[in-house]
């Protein structure tokens, strides 16, 4: 018990003693601990909204597509007879469990322009009364009207149209007369993650139209049939509702088995049929991709956060060397002192984790919009016992990593050298230092800093390769983004996706550039502390504090240069791993060289600022200090 | 500069340094005057804590005095710059410490030829000079050893051939023999010697009686101030200010 009260009271001394240090440490740790909350808290974020537009809405159990000619010449060989659709119908309807359903209506495969864009559409047919099932809430304007069209409020924002614009569909004049939201299909632009047959000739001649992201439309019946031609045949919609929702696959299973599979059910036209689950699942795609990238980003922030902890643990135990001498000199046991050392870094730890927690928890839902296609919120996420579990785990795991080993290093050192505070002794590397003769005074003293400690350089370069990692990552994500939307030619929407991804990114290249600061500060102030004594020798003989300053700066510059240089083939590697494999864009050149150099200057410009207040030490105090 | 400081490479005049402030207060060096001529070698004795080491580091630029002037061949060092002061140290001044203060990874031709890398000069250029300076130090052989193969007494004599790779007017060297056995202290003395032979100034720090009797001249310090001077060939002889010319 007292063994453990003597470690509480020096944990809480020491860091109020050393606040700096101990508020980097915590913010380190923070960093990655919000990340991992939000994406955490991203889980099923969209399962409640979609929800209650399902019941705002009273949307359908079950959706169908079919009265294409699917059967001996393949898609697009022609609409079907009116019988046949009836007929399908009737098998649709007459399906065990089915309570009631609306449709069937028309569905046409139209272009849509508008605001100078150019976009493939389903336009659905509806009445003007409201149907049983699956009626679109209104979230502006009113219904459809002949020479109205209602578009799905997703499609709207990416367009950037609203009540009482003009848009065409294949050359028709329509005005938008509202903006509506529905259960029977996933938002804007994963329309086609569940049923969607799109019969236009834009399949076939797209040119610069893309046909991955096509938008929903609501038209009159009369215009929806109107659009139909042998070119664009319609097909058709069908809201089901089900007895018991929860059975809707078990129903459409036992409707392809009857009809000897997909392959069969098709040869009856029936194009393809969705669950709710399945729509519900295509709706969470929105936040899907966003979940993967802070889960990426967690990871690639975690990484930082051991760089990060590890530099200033390692400072740490650098200035404490005299105090581990005297916890010894006094009869403590290697144990006792590697207790001392490593309960801080846990102690903050456990605080950071905490933090990230808070902080996690009151921002997740600047996140967790589930876009303009639902309706309602998913609220403040909940703050589960594993949650919490995971936060505290990777906090503490994150200190131990980065702080152990150093401590146990510290705790066997020898009590006489540790009371003298001698510096650890450096390491010589002969070429570095030949090469550093011939370069400038600046360059000179930063080669030679960096060949004293080359493990803290070393993890100086990962720690910046991390950071590329992530910079690059997201630049070929921005790059691929714009080459699949035809790049800076414009006529074609927005991807709402690609949009939230955008600002995840944005926000996670904030966190790992913030952590890569940290460090690049870190990394700095341990170089200070630790050739604080050839720091003051060789202004004695001779260097400017200018010089000196240059050289600490210098000595995190150079490590950054190959660590940036890596973090480039990494960048297309984390995208290609991100992406499953998918094509990726190389980015411009341009942006990588601009990467590189930024990340450059930004390093120097960080690691000046403990650079020039080591360098404001007196030199004779220093050099004074160390006379044996 | 008048025309009495003209005649020493070294002067200064009304040296204070205090540490602290009220209560807490400690006049490291207080009121000091002191005047060296070319080619003298100058000896300050005094216990441990009188501030004969922060006297060297003001002297040598490598500290602020709170008042008072320090003149070095015709430079005020109170006036200038840090850049300034290191261009000094790099051209004019060689110090040596007590704890050698050698870079650990560096070998003894590597620590020599420093000072003549940080002044600029071609890499080839500051090894010549380096290596003809430890044949100079008895320590040819020894030009390609790190710090920590070199015994107590080589380190030394590595660290006076890096005092003088940049040729200077002033060696300041600090308790140079503290560190040292005798017979490494007879070595490091023999140095010195020749040194003062070739008609370098040297102000050396020491409580060593054997050091300070190498000296032409020797004063004794006490609380931050002088109190005696004398030559050893005279015996102690009054004041500081009469003898040295220079205060008053």
């Amino acid at each position: 018990m007292g063994k453990i009260v003597l470690v509480a009271r020096l944990t809480a001394r020491d860091i109020r003693r050393h606040k700096a240090q101990a508020v980097l440490l915590l913010l380190a740790i923070t960093a990655a601990t919000t990340t991992l909350v939000l994406g955490l808290a991203l889980n099923g974020v969209t399962s409640h909204p979609y929800q209650q537009t399902r019941a705002a809405t009273n949307g359908p159990d079950l959706v169908a597509q079919y009265g294409l000619n699917l059967g001996a010449n393949g898609p697009g060989s022609g609409e079907v007879s009116a019988a046949q659709v009836q007929a399908d119908t009737r098998t649709l309807t007459h399906l065990s469990g089915v309570t009631g359903y609306s449709g069937p209506y028309p569905l046409a495969s139209v272009v849509l322009r508008a605001r100078g864009l150019t976009v493939a559409v389903m336009a659905e047919g509806r009445g003007q009364a409201p149907a049983s099932v699956d009626q679109p809430k209104l979230t502006a304007g009113s219904w459809v009207r002949p020479g109205g069209v209602v578009l799905e409020r997703t499609f709207a924002e990416a367009l950037g149209v609203g009540v009482g614009d003009r848009v065409t569909l294949d050359g028709q004049p329509f005005t938008v007369a509202g903006i509506a939201v529905t259960a029977a299909a996933a938002p804007y632009p994963n329309l086609c993650q569940t049923t969607c047959r799109f019969t236009g000739p834009a399949m076939s001649n797209s040119g610069s139209l893309s046909t991955l992201n096509i938008g929903l439309a609501w038209v009159t019946e009369a215009a929806a049939r109107a659009m139909g031609s042998p070119q664009a045949p319609l097909t058709y919609i069908l809201n089901l509702k089900l007895k018991d929702p929860a059975t809707a696959p078990a129903v459409v299973n036992q409707f392809l088995s009857a009809n000897g599979g997909p392959d069969g059910a098709m040869a009856q036209s029936i194009d393809g049929t969705s669950t709710w689950q399945a729509i519900s699942s295509a709706a969470g795609l929105l936040v899907q991709d966003q979940q993967q990238v802070l889960r990426v980003g967690a990871l690639l922030a975690v990484l930082l956060a051991v760089a990060s902890v590890a530099v200033l643990a390692g400072g740490r135990m650098a200035e404490r060397t005299r105090r581990v001498g005297l916890l010894k000199a006094v009869g403590s046991t290697p144990r006792l002192v590697a207790a001392v050392l490593v309960a801080e870094n846990l102690a903050l730890a456990v605080a950071a984790a905490a933090s990230g927690l808070v902080i996690g928890w009151a921002t997740a839902p600047l996140i967790t919009n589930p876009g303009a296609g639902l309706i309602g919120t998913a609220g403040v996420p909940s703050i589960t016992p594993a949650t919490i579990g995971l936060t505290v785990a990777m906090a503490l795991a994150v200190a131990l990593a980065s702080s152990l080993v150093p401590a146990i290093r510290a705790a066997c050192s020898s009590t006489v050298s540790a009371l003298a505070d001698s510096p650890r002794p450096p390491g010589r590397r002969s070429a570095l230092i030949a090469l550093s003769a011939r370069l400038p005074v600046p360059l000179l003293l930063g080669v030679r800093m960096t060949a004293r400690r080359l493990r803290r350089a070393v993890l100086g370069a990962a720690s910046i390769a991390v950071t590329s990692t992530g910079i690059v990552a997201v630049l070929t994500f921005r790059a691929t983004v714009d080459h699949d939307l035809g790049g800076a030619s414009g006529g074609q929407v927005g991807d709402p996706v690609a949009t939230r991804d955008t600002q995840m990114l944005v926000v996670i290249m904030i966190v790992l550039v913030a952590l890569a600061v940290l460090n690049a500060v870190c990394a700095a102030m341990a170089t200070v502390v630790d050739s604080r004594r050839s720091a003051a020798l060789t202004r004695a003989l001779g260097a400017s504090p200018r010089q000196v300053s240059a050289g600490v700066a210098w000595a995190q510059v150079l490590p950054a240069v190959p660590g940036t240089l890596l973090g480039i083939p990494l960048g297309l590697g984390l995208f290609l791993a991100a992406d499953g494999g998918g094509v990726l864009t190389v980015p411009p050149i341009w942006w990588l060289a601009a990467a590189v150099l930024a990340i450059a200057a930004a390093v120097a410009a960080m690691a000046s600022i403990p650079a020039r207040a080591g360098a404001r030490r007196p030199a004779a105090a220093i050099l004074q200090a160390e006379t044996t | 500069m008048n025309s009495t400081s003209d005649s020493y490479v070294l002067c200064a005049r009304g040296l204070r340094k205090d540490h602290g402030r009220d209560a807490s207060l400690v006049r490291a060096v207080d009121g000091v005057d002191l005047g060296v001529a070319a080619g003298e070698t100058v000896a300050i004795m005094g216990p441990s804590g009188c501030g004969k080491s922060t006297l060297l580091y003001l002297l040598g630029g490598l500290d602020r005095p709170t008042s008072g002037e320090i003149w070095l061949a015709g430079q005020n060092l109170t006036l200038m710059s840090e850049r300034g002061l290191a261009r000094l140290r790099r051209e004019r001044i060689g110090f040596v410490f007590q704890a050698f203060h050698l870079m650990d990874e560096l070998t003894a031709v590597e620590n020599v030829e420093l000072p003549a890398l940080l002044d600029g000069r071609a890499p080839r250029t500051a090894r010549r000079r380096a290596t003809g300076l430890l044949e100079r130090v008895g320590l040819a052989d020894r030009a390609k050893f790190l710090p920590a193969q070199l015994s107590g007494g080589q380190r030394q004599r590595v660290a006076i051939a890096r005092a003088l790779v940049a040729d200077p007017e002033l060696v300041l060297a600090d308790e140079p023999t503290g560190n040292l056995d005798s017979a490494a202290t007879a070595e490091v003395l023999r140095l010195f010697g020749q040194l003062h032979a070739a008609g370098q100034t040297l102000v050396i720090v020491t409580h060593d009686p054997q050091v300070a009797a190498t000296a032409d001249r020797m004063i004794s310090m006490r609380d931050g101030a002088f109190t005696n001077q004398a030559r050893p060939s005279d015996g102690i002889t009054g004041r500081l200010g009469a003898l040295t010319g220079v205060g008053g």
